[in-house]
């Protein structure tokens, strides 16, 4: 038995069964990853169904991102799950009172919408693609459009469509698929830190912050990596987005919070002990202060005297990557916060993170950067960039 | 050029009508597999007692804190009998001990897996609380017992994922070990604490009110070891067990009411601070 499991230290009373944590980094990394799937999705939906030009250049990216992202947001629950050999019992046998029982489903629908959403976004390229001297290459994208070769005007009108009518689907569907994990949270009434009705917006706000972030710090790097000159609306775009959903996303964990404190609920000294303490710099600090105010400043800062050319882009970079982080520890606040308060009130516990094993950081990394490499390849494979065009300024 | 495409065209339509053929044939097989798969193992486990009858029971637990000595047989019993894993972070049933010093507003809580109380007995297998008040003023002091709650509305049985767990006729929540994916979202979901993840078996665990035991007319491992009667076990639909009884002849309580879980352990002599 010794070393299958790590006990939390606590302090005050716990139940003697809480000692040892349920949910690890890997359930941190988990809604982390549905969330920059439903962000990155949106950015996708604002050229392909609202029609918002200046995302042009991004779009394609967004989708794959996307794509990559939700192919691997399965690993960290297997990773996790005592019997990952049994992980489809729950689509077998769905119990249908379960806030979890669906979720195979929904994420089994959403990779399929989306793999079909960039089907039909890359199909006229594959065509192209599928004309190439190499053998090898010329099978793989002609299997890609199932031999058909057809980019007439008709054809692409009809893709068009299929796009606009699969994206449509896919907005209620990344963000469905992301506010049920708020759910999952939200509606656990055992712990006090969890059971609120607005974790699930509370989620939605923070996965449309992380899926922006993502992309523009993406777009930054894998534009100076490729020497190709950043689109100034399409950045200037993101970084609106950004700015907006982090002044609200911020407003409404305020208001959460204040909720929580002024229904005075019994625990509720607990819980100000552990923000005030163990929680202070993770929570204040890193979540609210360096992660989501010092960004709103600086964009607005920028957005107010109307910054641009580089600094624009070092400035919106920086607050991207402050924003990730933000988001990240908005989930691991949750997560992990949430099992630091025991169900006692009366006591606080605290995790002690592994590096290494199946429920250690490692694995946590390795399950982050995975959809990374994947969109590298990806990348290679389907280039999602639309031909260069001089920059605005 | 038109007679070509529509020749592919024509290839594509009998490729994809292959393959959603291939894909139904292959579903149906998966289903079917699956719906023998479980009948069969439903048939080999219905029950630990072949000719039990789970239509004719109701079972419910009573504590009386005001019994209990914190002697921790109970705890000792249930490893045993139930072989849950010896230390200190995994317990079917458990005992609090609830001291009020003179001038403090609230209790000292601790339980047999304080490290205090495990530094006083030597090992984590062996069960016992210090003498850490003494010489000190109390001015109330109790035990209380804790265990699954065996709920009516259990939260446990509603956010499992796959039917693993459930509540029986006879008003015991189980868990099917073969059938649990251990995801441990029921652990997070008691309000109680009651279930913790068995390493071992990487399923999740608790008590059964010792369902091989009961269901052969036997009390649970932790009633028949109670030297003080302080647990107390038996069928509410029988007027004159012991459980009926009990909570007949007492003012009872059951712990956090608030949450709507209507727990099946009744709670005599607990106090203000009990969580």
């Amino acid at each position: 038995m010794e070393g299958l499991f790590h006990t939390m230290s606590y302090t005050g009373y716990v139940y003697p069964n809480e000692t040892v944590i349920p949910w690890t980094i890997l359930i941190v990394v988990y809604p982390y990853m549905t969330g920059l799937v439903a962000g990155a999705f949106t950015v996708s939906s604002m050229y392909h169904v609202f029609g918002i030009q200046k995302y042009k250049p991004v779009a394609r990216f967004a989708l794959l991102t996307a794509l990559c992202f939700m192919l691997f947001v399965p690993a960290p629950l297997l990773l996790h799950l005592g019997h990952p050999e049994r992980a489809f019992n729950a689509m077998i046998t769905p119990h249908l009172t379960s806030a979890f029982a669906m979720f195979g489903f929904f994420a089994a629908f959403y990779i399929i919408l989306v793999s079909l959403e960039s089907w039909f976004a890359f199909r006229v390229d594959n065509v192209a693609r599928s004309k190439s001297p190499n053998r090898l290459k010329r099978f793989f994208y002609r299997a890609l459009t199932l031999w058909s070769d057809d980019v007439s005007e008709r054809a692409r009108a009809f893709d068009h469509k299929w796009l606009f009518v699969l994206a449509i689907i896919g907005i209620p569907g990344a963000h469905g698929l992301h506010g049920y994990v708020g759910f999952v949270f939200g509606s656990l009434k055992a712990r006090e830190w969890w059971g609120s009705d607005l974790m699930p917006v509370i989620f939605l706000f923070s996965a449309v912050i992380s899926g922006v972030a993502l992309l523009i710090v993406l777009y930054v790097v894998v534009s100076k990596v490729r020497r190709t000159p950043i689109d100034q609306d399409c950045l200037r775009g993101l970084a609106q987005t950004l700015w907006g959903f982090l002044m609200f996303g911020v407003l409404i964990e305020v208001v959460e919070l204040a909720n929580l404190f002024y229904k005075n609920l019994e625990g509720i000294e607990l819980i100000r002990t552990f923000i005030e303490g163990p929680l202070f710099f993770s929570y204040i600090v890193l979540q609210f202060g360096i992660g989501a105010a010092l960004p709103i400043l600086i964009l607005t800062v920028m957005m107010f005297s109307g910054t641009r050319g580089t600094p624009f882009v070092v400035g919106t970079f920086a607050s991207a990557t402050l924003a990730l982080v933000s988001v990240f520890m908005m989930r691991w606040n949750v997560v992990i916060g949430g099992q630091e308060i025991s169900k006692t009130m009366k006591g606080l516990l605290s995790y002690n993170l592994e590096i290494w094993g199946p429920e250690g950081l490692m694995a946590a990394i390795g399950v982050l950067v995975a959809p990374l490499i994947l969109l590298w390849i990806m990348t290679r494979l389907f280039p999602p960039w639309e031909p260069t065009k001089q920059p605005v300024s | 050029m038109k007679e070509k495409m529509n020749k592919s065209e024509a290839a594509r339509r009998v490729f994809l009508r292959k393959l959603v053929r291939a894909a139904l044939s292959g579903a149906a097989l998966v289903g079917a597999s699956t719906l023998l798969g479980r009948k069969t193992m439903a048939a080999a486990k219905s029950f630990p007692t072949p000719d039990y009858d789970w239509t004719k029971h109701q079972w419910g637990y009573g504590i009386d804190a005001t019994r209990c000595i914190g002697c921790l047989r109970c705890v000792e019993a249930c490893k045993i009998e139930n072989g849950v894993s010896l230390d200190a972070h995994h317990f079917r049933t458990w005992v609090e001990r609830y001291v009020y010093l003179e001038g403090e507003e609230h209790a000292r809580v601790d339980s047999q897996s304080d490290p205090q109380n495990i530094a006083a007995s030597g090992s984590e297998k062996v069960y016992r609380f210090d003498n850490r008040y003494e010489g000190k003023k109390v001015t109330k002091a109790f035990f209380v017992p804790k265990m699954c709650n065996h709920c009516e509305n259990p939260s446990c049985v509603q956010v499992c994922p796959t039917g693993a767990t459930y509540r029986t006729k006879d008003g015991v929540v189980l868990i099917d070990h073969e059938y649990c994916i251990g995801c441990q979202y029921c652990v997070q979901a008691c309000p109680y604490g009651a279930r913790f993840f068995n390493y071992e078996q990487r399923v999740t665990d608790k008590c059964t009110w010792c369902y091989h035991r009961i269901t052969k007319g036997l009390k649970p491992a932790c009633v028949e070891v109670c030297p003080v009667n302080a647990r107390i076990f038996g069928d509410l639909n029988d007027p004159d067990s012991d459980i009926s009884r009990f909570i007949r002849d007492n003012r009872v309580q059951v712990l956090k009411p608030s949450m709507g879980n209507h727990p099946n352990c009744y709670y005599v002599g607990i106090d203000k601070e009990v969580v």
